[in-house]
């Protein structure tokens, strides 16, 4: 009776063909056509680790080591793969609040669901040792190896310069860089990322659902070592910048010495200075917003390369090499000082209390300001009175090759050109032709539009050391090994001052610390050579500028000394510098009386 | 009577071989889902696949002793055989103990028995005997819903077992009663009721109402001019209405909260790859990434490494998938059709109608394991426990389908003997 319904058996065995067809089907879509699983299945099972190289470490000149690495951990998370967890033990072991949990999960979630981020960074070691025991029972989580900056001395902040997160900015123009990794910031850890950073690795770990590790994929074949930053040596004299530091202790200013013979460059003060322990680890981020919120000191700021000064009477040395090379000037003309160089309508550039008339070492020695005025008049007026634009751009040209009004170009980010003024900008000022030498007279004592930072101050004062050429100034001599150094940085630049002119400039300077105005810079048994300055500072009392080189023939040290809001050039300017001669030529301070008393001074106003 | 046949004789070899091919490959996948480095060896009987080589063995012991048994034991005691079982369905509710929410199995020492899977067996024996009396009017719908309710009888205690899946594979014993003469609308009205209810879900129930209004109305302007059939149509249309509000209804007001997430994620309403779309996210990833080849036997990380639940048991066919890719899906789901298509042809040549139901049972209970089984591992249908036939690890399983084979192989060798 049922035959009646045989064909049925045609319906059973079409379903069966049919079912099996409508797997294969699909089969075929996601196991051919589509991709998605496959990409999530390496995103379930790998997990790409990072191999951060330690960065090169730096040592100053006499091998002391100044920057190491130490070790420190960061947790990452990949936020999809994040179950339900003890997220209170979570926290507990890392030390941060729920709240603050909550809001880190969402930020990272925000970024990607599947990349990997930081969730905290820099993990020290003790609190990893409890973490590491546990991390199975946190999915989605696991630790890299971090190292972290360590200084041996509590100094050099600013040229040492710091490392931080890589921000989406680099990211986005660097393909090296990842979120989370670390980019030298300022200083030599910027201007030497490169070489410091090495080469990250990545390490290929096959994970089971627990976060469980499960071994190398593939035994590693697509794993990459890292390879460590490269050293640094540097020029720095650790004790000379401790005792630079020292010595600028509550005062605002900078002291940049260089050795004139090879333009490298012995410490950079800049003050007030701090700690550069203090912006490494968990602890940056606060220290960072402490430092920067002192708008009255800024302490961030590397005032040897970023401020600029009138450089006042220390640029007179500069003006008398220029007379000399135009032909205005020689070693014997004199001028006597009425006490003061008039203008003519009723003004007057004072010049203070000496002898009179003077020659060209003797107006050097005590700083005549009418001398040098008259100097420069003679200067721009070579051409006759109403012909000013050509001499002008003569004058500059020399100045502009003894390093000044541009960039030196060491070897260290942010540094500012300062300004030698063209021209152009008297011609925008004052209307083309309508502006004369006596207008522009105070660019004779250094004052008016003039600005120098610090360190083109010590590279002109190594520029007349040298007796008419520099050495580009640079912190890094050795890259990878010892006395490596870039060529730039062994050329010598010459200025357009015939040498022959410098011995005379050079007595007068010598002269400025045997009897003149900066007594107070001798050390005994050491050919001195000197120029004190006053900046002019229309927010308060003058600077005290010094620029000293020592000793007179074969020099090798040259510094400029500039202590804001001092005063009179000699009174602070002179000995500080005088002291970081002696540490540098002796290697240790016997005038501990100079010391202290330049140490306890206080210059900031509270 | 006495045979001078041995117990081989007539064995139908074809499904003998594909039942042996099917085991082994399921015990090579389960020492793959569940390997560990450190227990290396496949006869480990502290690790599952250890123990699933014990119950190949005991299986194929109890395979041996059902060929050696006279076939029409089987017929003649299925009464007491479902009664037997019916009885162990109504024990486990009470002295069962909870596994992962349901309460279907015995727990005797070390061995914990499914009567669920074996309830499958006898409700095809009982059926077969049912519709192979003699007298029985296939016409008739009286005795369709007899059969029913032999059907009927195990699911419900299934039910209240709270192990829904398997309740569910039951449902396939339609198609047996399609094939013996149950009324094609009868299978049309009950196929279309998980259609219906699903769509109930899925779009709004006064739209979908108004669907139907309009077909009803159609189809009674182009087919039927009767009043009586105006009446029909009107009941089938009222009844669908009401079938749609209470679905709505049961869904949303008597269904558990993780239940009715489960249906939604189905049925495409929620997306939720953590929760209850967790499995058949990470079943399709294992699956996806076997491409073509597959990883190779024993390298497949996402079952391995835990990634996809329940890998060695209903999840079995990701570890095919991710290690023999493609071509090896293809060759297992090929022997697995194979098997369905060979019950079927051998159920045809029976002379007996208790055999030939019996084999029709065993082809659409196979199938119903099957299709639900990969179905779900492919997404193609909601998460329902039910273990892929002789590949799963699991002792009750893989005994009660070797025992539900090997009892038509049974009938089958003695075919002619039997009428």
């Amino acid at each position: 009776m049922e035959k009646h319904y045989l064909n049925r058996k045609y319906m059973f065995i079409g379903l069966f063909l049919l079912t099996g067809l409508v797997f294969i089907i699909r089969l075929f879509y996601i196991q051919i056509v589509a991709e998605k699983y496959i990409l999530s299945a390496s995103n379930n099972v790998l997990r790409y680790i990072t191999q951060y190289p330690a960065r090169g470490l730096i040592y100053d000149r006499n091998g002391k080591l100044l920057v190491f690495n130490e070790a420190a951990y960061d947790m990452m998370v990949i936020p999809r793969q994040v179950q339900a967890m003890d997220t209170a033990e979570f926290c507990r072991l890392l030390g941060i609040e729920l709240a603050d949990f909550r809001n880190r999960l969402k930020r990272t979630s925000d970024y990607s669901t599947y990349k990997t981020s930081v969730f905290e960074s820099q993990i020290n070691r003790e609190n990893f040792g409890a973490l590491q025991e546990k991390m199975f029972m946190f999915p989605g989580f696991f630790v890299q190896p971090r190292t972290l900056r360590k200084y041996t001395y509590p100094t050099a902040a600013h040229m040492l310069g710091y490392v931080g997160e890589v921000s989406p900015s680099v990211i986005a123009r660097n393909s090296y860089y990842k979120p989370g990794d670390y980019i030298g910031i300022s200083g030599i850890e910027k201007s030497y990322e490169e070489v410091l950073r090495g080469r990250k690795g990545m390490k290929i770990r096959v994970v089971d659902v627990h976060n469980r590790d499960m071994g190398s994929f593939q035994d590693g074949r697509y794993d990459t070592l890292s390879s460590p930053g490269t050293n640094l040596w540097s020029s720095i004299d650790a004790d000379l910048q401790l005792l630079g530091e020292t010595l600028m202790q509550n005062k605002k200013g900078s002291i940049v010495a260089i050795e004139p013979s090879s333009g490298e460059i012995l410490c950079l003060v800049s003050s007030p200075a701090y700690d550069p322990n203090l912006l490494v680890g968990r602890i940056r981020n606060r220290n960072f917003s402490l430092l920067n919120a002192d708008t009255l000191n800024i302490p961030l700021f590397n005032r040897a390369l970023m401020a600029t000064y009138p450089p006042g009477s220390a640029f007179k040395p500069a003006n008398a090499l220029v007379g000399l090379q135009e032909g205005v000037l020689t070693p014997e003309t004199r001028y006597s000082c009425p006490g003061g160089f008039a203008l003519g309508n009723d003004q007057v550039v004072g010049c203070h209390d000496h002898g009179s008339p003077l020659n060209l070492v003797e107006s050097i020695q005590y700083s005549c300001n009418t001398y040098f005025c008259k100097v420069f008049k003679l200067i721009l007026d070579k051409d006759g009175f109403y012909n000013t634009e050509g001499a002008y751009n003569r004058w500059r040209n020399h100045i502009l090759s003894f390093g000044m009004g541009k960039r030196t170009g060491l070897d260290l980010p942010s540094e500012l050109s300062g300004n030698i003024p063209s021209t152009a900008y008297y011609d925008k000022y004052y209307g083309r032709n309508r502006w004369r030498s006596l207008t522009v007279i105070s660019l004779a004592i250094g004052q008016g539009e003039i600005l120098m930072t610090p360190l083109q101050l010590a590279n002109m004062t190594a520029l007349i050391a040298n007796r008419g050429y520099y050495i580009i100034p640079h912190v890094i001599t050795g890259v990878g090994e010892p006395n490596s150094v870039n060529r730039t940085f062994m050329q010598k630049h010459y200025c357009s001052v015939d040498p022959a002119h410098f011995d005379v400039v050079i007595d007068g300077m010598e002269k400025v610390v045997q009897a003149g105005t900066a007594t107070n810079a001798r050390l005994d048994s050491v050919a001195i050579c000197a120029k004190t300055g006053t900046a002019q500072n229309p927010h308060g009392d003058n600077h005290s500028i010094f620029i000293v080189f020592a000793p007179k023939e074969n020099p090798r040290i040259a510094v400029s000394v500039i202590v804001e809001n001092a005063g009179w050039g000699a009174t602070w300017a002179a000995p500080i510098a005088s002291l970081m001669i002696e540490q540098y030529l002796r290697g240790e301070v016997k005038r501990q009386e100079i010391k202290e008393r330049m140490t306890n001074g206080n210059l900031i106003r509270r | 009577m006495r045979r001078e046949h041995g117990i081989f004789h007539r064995v139908d070899w074809v499904m003998v071989i594909l039942y042996l091919i099917l085991v082994l490959f399921g015990w090579l996948n389960i020492y793959s889902a569940v390997y560990d480095e450190m227990q290396p060896s496949i006869f480990d009987l502290t690790q599952r696949y250890g123990k699933q080589m014990v119950w190949i063995a005991a299986a194929l012991i109890l395979a041996v002793v059902t060929l050696a048994i006279d076939p029409k034991f089987f017929s003649q005691f299925a009464w007491l055989i479902y009664s037997g079982l019916i009885l162990l369905l109504i024990l486990v509710i009470f002295i069962g103990r909870d596994v992962s929410g349901t309460r279907s199995w015995f727990h005797l020492g070390s061995v914990a028995i499914q009567p669920a899977e074996f309830a499958k067996m006898a409700t095809a024996l009982v059926v077969a005997r049912y519709l192979s009396k003699i007298d029985l009017n296939l016409k008739k719908v009286k005795t369709w819903l007899k059969a029913a309710i032999l059907v009927f009888f195990p699911v419900l205690l299934i039910l209240l077992q709270r192990d829904t899946g398997s309740a569910l594979v039951f449902l396939v014993f339609l198609l047996v009663f399609y094939r013996f003469g149950m009324s094609g609308y009868m299978l049309l009205a009950l196929v279309a009721l998980p259609v219906i209810g699903i769509l109930a879900l899925l779009i709004n129930k006064f739209i979908l109402i108004g669907i139907l209004f309009f077909g009803a109305v159609i189809f009674y302007l182009f087919t039927l001019k009767k009043f009586r059939h105006f009446l029909i149509v009107l009941a089938i249309f009222v009844g669908s209405a009401g079938y749609i509000f209470s679905v709505d209804y049961a869904v949303n007001r008597i269904l558990q909260p993780y239940q009715r997430q489960r249906i939604n994620v189905f049925i495409g309403k929620a997306s939720d790859p953590k929760g209850a779309g967790y499995n058949v996210n990470q079943s399709l990833i294992a699956i996806g990434s076997g491409r073509i080849l597959g990883k190779g036997y024993l390298n497949g990380t996402q079952t391995k490494y835990n990634f996809v639940p329940e890998q060695s048991t209903d999840f079995i066919f990701c570890t095919v998938g991710e290690e023999w890719g493609f071509l090896g899906s293809l060759v297992l789901i090929a022997l697995y059709v194979g098997l369905l298509v060979r019950i079927i042809i051998i159920a045809e040549r029976q002379r007996a109608r208790f055999s030939r139901v019996y084999g029709y049972s065993v082809a659409a209970l196979l199938f119903a394991h099957f299709a639900i089984n990969i179905g779900m591992t492919l997404g193609l249908l909601p998460v329902i426990g039910i273990p892929l036939p002789f590949l799963s690890y699991g002792g009750s399983s893989l005994w009660a389908f070797t025992l539900l084979l090997f009892i038509f192989i049974r009938q089958d060798s003695y075919r002619y003997e039997l009428v």
